[in-house]
């Protein structure tokens, strides 16, 4: 019986599978598998879970209990862009909760949900690192420091007129 | 180029010399000159990378590339001032650089030979321009050791590691000593684990080497969880080969022949780093078969983490090592005698582990003199929060957290008066002022109630309610606290929900009586040292901030409450 979900193409899972031979043993190796496969897939649905699984012979449950207990892997695909509010103690003690609720309100949702277009995903993450401008914000690769309520919607605005401007081509590919 | 005797590495190490000479000997006349610029993830994260770019660009248009070079280096530390970029062999420090000062730079300082004053870092209190590190109260009382190197040489060239002495150490370990005689070094010199344990690392590495095993693991720790801490990050961006050469040393110490750096996703630079360092040391037969001709072989691989605190816990790491959920283990067996898949294993942290070189070259005795009775030498700490100067300082042991807030870190901002400091983060307690004058060892944090940890040190002001701290804490500990055991698993819940209960004014003396009941009996029954420490941030700011709590409690309006003396006397809470 085919569970309900998203269909990858076949190449994503070769992709997979030439990951998974090429290693010198899988003894060992489930997360880095895991790493792997968000990678490729972005996400770590129920299907790769088990094909992973059958790929090593060990029962489902057993991957499953490794992707749910590092927040790192999801089981769930994320928007284009991912929006990531640092919630490190220096952050927090220089207001990023304020900073987060913020996002929560501006976005219409909770953290880990993603908003109804498929556009952004809000997160948040402990400690990037960059203490010294903290509050800080990272969309991507984007770090953005010392942040202001202010200036959430430029922040915003600034990805949504990407998406604009990039209409006519293929949509993000996230149901 | 392959290194096979201490011979051959003098050899590297002197024509490597050249490049790093500029950066050394400012007496000397230079018409050569280095620009380094800050390559850690804070500068990074403002455009540092756009600022060396454009340097090289321009260097280039005005025909100076042959004789002006632009190195990118680990972390100075000083985040706060970031992006920075230093002029050698000039001494000139300059502070928030942009990519559009790259020209004046060029123009103005390598051209005309003048300084670019708006660049130049301003002393607040003195109101003065200062353009030498040295002389910045931020650095004036710093004394860099295990990061001797961060900002001082490019990661990415083994060649500069080499000419700083780089190697030598591992060299002079495999040729002339032996085992025991590199374990005795590191015994005597007083080593603590920096990871935040404080176990003395020559024991550690003796009771691994005295396990009977033909197979060993040597493992670093580079999984740094506490939340605004990142000394472990800079270390492996500025500096990956003094881990690897240390890894060495320790693994011909115990007798293994792998190691594995335990490191967070989290970190892409320092991965990046960490994997060309490991590559260099490969392809130069520093990793390998037959190091140093002397038939020992060593070799390192990365395993990733994936966003898990309590894997800094050894037996949880070793599990998360396994490809499995990074629960810990029932201690003993200690890692030393039954670790990564049944193998002796020792596990040390990575600032641990960047002391090591530096002690078998200058000696045990030199090492053993800094610091204080039973801490020696110095340790790293991520300063932020609260503070003027945010960034990363070491200072040796037995300084007191004065000097490093007051001094260091240049006090509080916006006038706003010190309230307290924590240390150890989520696992640690806070500070007041009345025990500023701690200095700062292992054993005199505890007596403080808070412990050493990795090094994290956050400051607050008077506008942090101490309750909403310690719930801040426990919310992290309750997400991270990996289910193991029940203490862990519910005891950190029901103490984030009885704080939540706190702060939405809803609580009554009687539940201050039992949260304080609950943080204890979790902190005494809980498996492993995470949900062990977890209930300390709220025993620590009940013990210091008790007023705040009863704040919340002894609201007169509040309909579920009592009356805040009967209910006082009726559990008896004393503050």
């Amino acid at each position: 019986m085919k569970p309900a979900g998203e269909e990858f193409p076949k190449e994503k899972y070769d992709e997979l599978n030439v990951f998974i031979e090429s290693l010198e043993t899988t003894k060992g190796a489930l997360i880095e598998i895991l790493h792997r496969a968000q990678h490729i897939f972005g996400y770590l649905p129920r299907d790769v879970q088990l094909y992973i699984a059958r790929k090593l012979g060990i029962p489902g449950a057993e991957v499953f209990g490794v992707v749910s207990f590092y927040s790192y892997f999801s089981t769930k695909p994320g928007g284009k862009h991912t929006i990531s509010v640092c919630m490190g103690t220096a952050c927090f003690v220089r207001g990023a909760d304020k900073i987060l609720q913020e996002f929560r309100e501006k976005l219409g949702i909770q953290t880990n949900e993603t908003t109804e277009d498929g556009l952004f995903t809000l997160k948040d993450v402990r400690c990037i690192g960059a203490c010294g401008l903290a509050p800080v914000v990272m969309v991507d690769g984007k770090v953005y420091g010392r942040v202001k309520a202010g200036d959430i919607d430029g922040i915003l605005n600034s990805y949504r007129t990407k998406e604009v401007q990039h209409a006519d081509k293929v949509p993000g590919g996230v149901k | 180029m392959l290194i096979k005797s201490l011979e051959e590495l003098n050899k590297v190490k002197q024509q490597a010399s050249e490049k790093v000479k500029i950066r050394q000997h400012r007496d000397a006349v230079q018409t050569n000159k280095n620009i380094l610029v800050c390559g850690g993830t804070g500068c990074l994260a403002s455009d540092s990378d756009k600022v060396a770019k454009n340097l090289e660009v321009i260097l280039k248009a005005r025909g100076l590339s042959d004789r002006i070079q632009v190195i990118r280096t680990g972390c100075f530390g000083f985040c706060e001032q970031g992006p920075i970029v230093k002029i050698e062999p000039d001494n000139v420090f300059y502070v928030r650089v942009g990519p559009k000062d790259a020209k004046d730079i060029v123009d103005v300082h390598l051209i005309k030979g003048s300084q670019v004053e708006r660049l130049l870092y301003e002393d607040p209190q003195k109101k003065e321009k200062v353009h030498n590190q040295e002389d910045m109260t931020f650095y004036r009382k710093q004394l860099r050791v295990a990061l001797r190197n961060c900002g001082l040489i490019n990661p990415e060239d083994i060649t500069e590691y080499i000419a700083l002495d780089g190697y030598q150490a591992l060299g002079k370990a495999l040729t002339q000593m032996s085992p025991t005689g590199v374990i005795d070094v590191i015994k005597r010199s007083g080593l603590r684990g920096r990871g935040g344990g404080g176990f003395p690392t020559g024991l550690k590495w003796e009771i691994t080497g005295k396990q009977e095993n033909s197979q060993k693991y040597i493992i670093c720790n580079a999984d740094e969880g506490d939340p605004g801490a990142f000394m472990d990050r800079s270390i492996l961006e500025g500096d990956p080969h003094s881990v690897i050469e240390a890894m060495a040393i320790g693994a011909y110490a115990i007798g293994a022949h792998m190691g594995i750096v335990y490191i967070r996703a989290e970190y892409p630079l320092a991965i990046a780093r960490l994997t060309n360092a490991l590559q260099q040391a490969r392809d130069t037969g520093l990793l390998g078969k037959d190091i140093f001709g002397t038939g020992f072989s060593f070799d390192v691989k990365l395993k990733y983490g994936a966003g898990a605190f309590v894997c800094g816990e050894e037996t949880a790491l070793i599990n998360s090592c396994e490809g499995k959920r990074g629960e810990p283990n029932y201690k003993p067996p200690y890692p030393a005698e039954e670790g990564y898949w049944g193998f002796p294993t020792c596990v040390n942290n990575v600032e641990t582990f960047a002391n090591i070189p530096v002690i078998m070259n200058r000696g045990a005795d030199w090492f053993a003199s800094m610091g204080t009775g039973k801490s020696k030498g110095t340790k790293v700490f991520a300063l932020a929060g609260k503070i003027n100067n945010v960034g990363l300082v070491e200072v040796p042991m037995g300084i007191t957290l004065r000097e490093i807030i007051f001094d260091i870190g240049g006090g509080i901002p916006h006038g706003r008066k010190f309230k307290a400091v924590q240390t150890g983060g989520p696992s640690g307690g806070v500070i007041t002022e009345e025990n500023l004058d701690t200095p700062i060892d292992y054993d005199g944090l505890l007596k403080i109630g808070t412990m050493m940890g990795s090094g994290g040190m956050i400051v607050m002001d008077e506008d942090d309610n101490m309750v909403n701290i310690a719930k801040f804490y426990l919310e992290f500990t309750m997400d991270e606290a990996c289910g193991r055991c029940g203490p862990g698993r519910i005891g950190t819940k029901r103490l984030y929900e009885m704080l939540c209960k706190i702060t939405s004014g809803e609580a009554t003396m009687a539940d201050l009586d039992a949260i304080k009941q609950l943080a204890y009996m979790v902190k005494d029954s809980a498996l492993c040292g995470l949900c062990q420490t977890a209930p300390n941030p709220v025993i620590s700011t009940m013990k210091y901030f008790w007023h705040e709590y009863l704040n919340f409690v002894q609201k007169e309006d509040h309909p579920h409450q009592e009356g805040k003396y009967a209910s006082k006397n009726k559990t008896g809470v004393k503050s």
